[in-house]
């Protein structure tokens, strides 16, 4: 059935009034609707509108390869919620209520998101004060004989902040319940206004371990307002860069799952290892972690032949080390009993509460933004998707090793056939009154970043959806009826990022 | 006279030495140079210099912990013969009192933990009562196999036993002694696969969850108490896996020094070539040890 969604490409921008506008209403319908035709919510937030809240919806079909927006204004504070009909909107909603002041009517978990003062509030400020960080009701379960832990948000390990509690059984977890938000720095609301030289920087910074992904996704936005175009060449060199980010962090993680279940060796290997990948990185551009590579138009820095001759031989010999290290993982059985059967997400919770990335991959769900809804290189240079079905520990280990593997032969042939001459074209002014939604599939997963300016061609709203803000859900969902031993090892495997949720 | 003195010199000084050689060994294997194996001594130096912060929620219980566990570690090591040398206190059934001094320990190590009020600590000293309620029986096969073949139930005596006569005769039900005896030497010990002394996540730990409020001094003496113990346990060990003497007293010492090195650098092996056991799991290999040692004891009294 058709959806009354204006449809668009990954890294296009169209104009604000060829956007269909529905009634709160009809929107609603249609986004439940297009739930159960198999579109999946990318992004769904907020932005102030005068007297009103201006609701969007961007949502992917991934069999057509398109992406749907629309819109409605929200006139009353109030607005009846969605979450019980699709789980996967739970957070999305408490974050709209949350950023402009709004209610949302009997949501099943209206808490805070972030326990960060609105962006706005044109309906009215809420009652009450914005709650100290981390002060909520958290789910109990009663019993004598149940006891609740609390852990964080200082933890024992150099990590960044959260809290979690868990209300547990003797060792068996029956709720875990996330609590985040304590490094939220208002990116959103620092990026509003016209485009400065700063901006790049702070969305670089989204996730520091996600720089290309995020920094792509913005540069994206960027070029879809400006209408200029990237040389093929560029889209190569930000693609290597993009698949070593990969590599680099699923190195670490392999090796920081083998450390958790206190098996050093590979653990030690991959630790080293993982700074190689991080300075093949720094060949590019001078930075480890990718900063200022990726900028409006192409790259910064062009990859000469003798440097991708150079690199391509350093990569190998990284991933011949890779594979050694891990191979001691699956030849080892106590390891190998350890990982299986740990913190099973199924494939039907992770459809519903529509997680992304190796995670989701992990539990059966094919979905991987570089091959549905190709941007850059991509279109032209496939890479396939690796996925698992048991959804466990093991499959997300599994995962990450299959995709090690994918991204070396992809930049291997990226490196040796490096297209045209030119790496940068003039970037072109922002467009006025324009909505641009860029995809990037980073290494935690699907990134989205929607910029929505205004007529002067400054950012009136820009939305950034971390892959962590679909996949915390999912790490509570692993936890529950598992071992509260197992929660750090099960943590490791999603590897989710603080900051990039917290924003 | 000069024996004792070496007993107590040995047992003061050498326990850290098997925690740096474990660590080591890891290390090796890892690829790494690792930590210099006086490291343990370093950190007990610093340890033992520093302040401690203790919380308004404890009571003495919480301050007694550390000091009652390693006074009671102490105590057994008078009871614990090293190699061929007699052990400096011996009397009739002296090997319940060896056993019962590391409960009492550990009863005041759970008594302190729980005094703290922590999740984190109370599921700490939940797992250890558990895990060593599995344990102990292992060690009551053993000494009561031991007991059969010497007839004494003291355990100088009862160790020194153990030659290569012995060995010949009832080798394979000391073998499996052996082999259910370092099964919980390592969990008792809290070493991989039981236990991660190294990763400090609070959910996962045993042992070590339940010292994380103890500070300085206080957790010093709780770091060279489980060294002791480990020792003192390893000292069981060797004393049964070595069954033979050099002749001479010093060479004695010698190849008793070497074997407490030589079992160091097999726990560091072990923990180098295997995972973590999931903690579901861990009951079911502490009783596989006591069903070996049972075994041990039917070979021997049939």
């Amino acid at each position: 059935m058709n959806r009354p969604y204006r449809m668009l490409q990954n890294g296009e921008a169209v104009p604000r009034r060829e956007i269909p506008e529905l009634s709160l209403e009809r929107f609603q319908q249609e986004l439940l609707g297009g739930i159960e035709d198999g579109w999946r919510v990318v992004s769904y937030f907020g932005a102030a509108e005068g007297n009103a809240v201006r609701l969007y919806a961007v949502l992917s079909e991934k069999m057509e390869g398109v992406l749907g927006v629309m819109t409605a204004l929200a006139t009353a504070r109030e607005i009846p919620t969605l979450t019980p009909y699709a789980p996967q909107l739970h957070l999305f909603e408490r974050e709209i209520a949350e950023q402009f002041g709004l209610v949302i009517e009997d949501h099943p978990w209206f808490k805070p998101v972030r326990f960060a003062p609105p962006l706005a509030t044109p309906l009215g400020a809420s009652a009450g004060k914005t709650p100290k960080i981390g002060l909520m009701d958290f789910y109990r379960v009663e019993g004598t004989e149940i006891h609740e832990v609390a852990v964080g948000p200082v933890h024992a390990g150099i990590i960044e902040p959260g809290h979690f509690r868990f209300q547990c059984f003797g060792e068996e977890v029956l709720h875990l319940e996330i609590s985040l938000g304590y490094q939220h720095r208002a990116v959103e609301r620092l990026v509003q206004g016209p485009l400065t030289a700063v901006t790049r920087k702070r969305m670089e910074t989204v996730a520091g371990d996600t720089t290309i992904g995020h920094g792509t996704a913005h540069t994206m936005v960027v070029e879809a307002l400006g209408g200029g175009r990237v040389p093929a060449r560029a889209q190569a060199i930000r693609a290597v860069a993009l698949e070593l980010e990969r590599l680099a962090n699923h190195t670490g993680d392999l090796g920081a799952i083998s450390g958790d279940v206190g098996y050093l060796p590979t653990a030690s290997f991959c630790g080293r290892i993982r700074g190689d990948f991080l300075n093949l990185t720094a060949e590019l551009c001078g930075n480890r972690f990718g900063r200022d590579l990726v900028v409006p138009g192409g790259v910064a820095f062009d990859v000469s032949g003798d440097l991708a001759g150079k690199m391509a031989g350093r990569l190998q010999k990284a991933f011949d080390d890779v594979a050694n290290a891990v191979d001691l993982l699956w030849e080892t059985p106590s390891v190998m009993a350890r990982l299986e059967g740990t913190g099973v997400v199924s494939g039907e919770t992770a459809l519903e509460i529509g997680m992304v990335g190796p995670a989701a991959r992990a539990s059966g769900l094919n979905r991987d933004i570089r091959r549905d809804h190709p941007f850059g290189i991509y279109a032209m240079s496939h890479i396939p998707v690796e996925t698992a079905r048991a959804g466990d520990v093991y499959a997300r280990t599994l995962v990450r090793w299959l995709e090690v593997e994918k991204s070396v032969e992809f930049i291997q042939e990226q490196l040796t056939h490096l297209p045209g001459v030119a790496f940068q074209y003039p970037a072109g002014a922002i467009a006025g009154d324009s909505l641009a939604v860029a995809l990037t599939e980073g290494w935690r997963g699907e990134i989205c970043h929607v910029g929505i300016t205004d007529e002067r061609g400054g950012f009136a709203r820009y939305k950034i959806t971390d892959p962590s803000f679909h996949n915390w859900t999912g790490l509570a969902m692993a936890l529950r009826e598992g071992q509260i031993s197992d929660f750090p090892l099960c943590n490791k495997s999603f590897n989710l990022s603080y900051c990039g949720f917290d924003l | 006279m000069i024996d004792t003195i070496v007993h107590m010199v040995l047992v003061l000084a050498m326990p850290p030495l098997l925690i740096g050689v474990i660590a080591k060994t890891k290390a090796l294997f890892a690829g790494r140079v690792g930590a210099p194996v006086l490291q343990p001594y370093y950190d007990l130096g610093r340890l033992m210099r520093k302040g401690v912060v203790i919380s308004d929620t404890t009571s003495w219980v919480f301050k007694a912990g550390p000091v009652v566990t390693l006074a009671a570690t102490l105590f057994a090591a008078l009871l614990i013969p090293l190699g061929k040398h007699p052990a400096p206190v011996a009397f009739e059934g002296d090997m319940i009192l060896f056993a019962y001094l590391f409960a009492l320990g550990r009863f005041f190590t759970t008594a302190a933990a729980l005094d703290t009020g922590s999740a984190f600590e109370g599921m700490g000293a939940a797992r250890e009562v558990t895990f060593s309620c599995l344990a102990e029986p292992t060690i009551f096969f053993a000494l009561i196999t031991l007991t059969r073949l010497s007839g004494t139930m003291s355990l100088t005596p009862m160790l020194q036993s153990v030659t290569l006569t012995v060995w010949t005769g009832t080798g394979a039900s000391l073998l499996l002694m052996l082999f259910g005896l370092f099964v919980v030497l390592l969990a008792e010990n809290s070493r991989i696969p039981f236990d991660d002394p190294n990763t400090h996540l609070e959910l996962t730990m045993i042992h070590e969850v339940m010292v994380l409020d103890h500070s300085g001094p206080y957790f010093g003496c709780i770091l060279y108490g489980a060294a002791l113990k480990l020792y003192l346990m390893g000292a069981l060990f060797a004393n049964i896996a070595i069954p033979f003497s050099g002749g001479d007293p010093y060479l004695d010492w010698l190849i008793f020094g070497l074997s407490m090195l030589a079992l160091a650098v097999g726990v560091g092996v072990v923990e180098s070539v295997m995972a973590r056991l999931k903690l579901i799991r861990v009951p079911q290999l502490l009783v596989a040890a006591m069903i070996l040692t049972a075994f041990s004891l039917v070979l021997v009294v049939r």
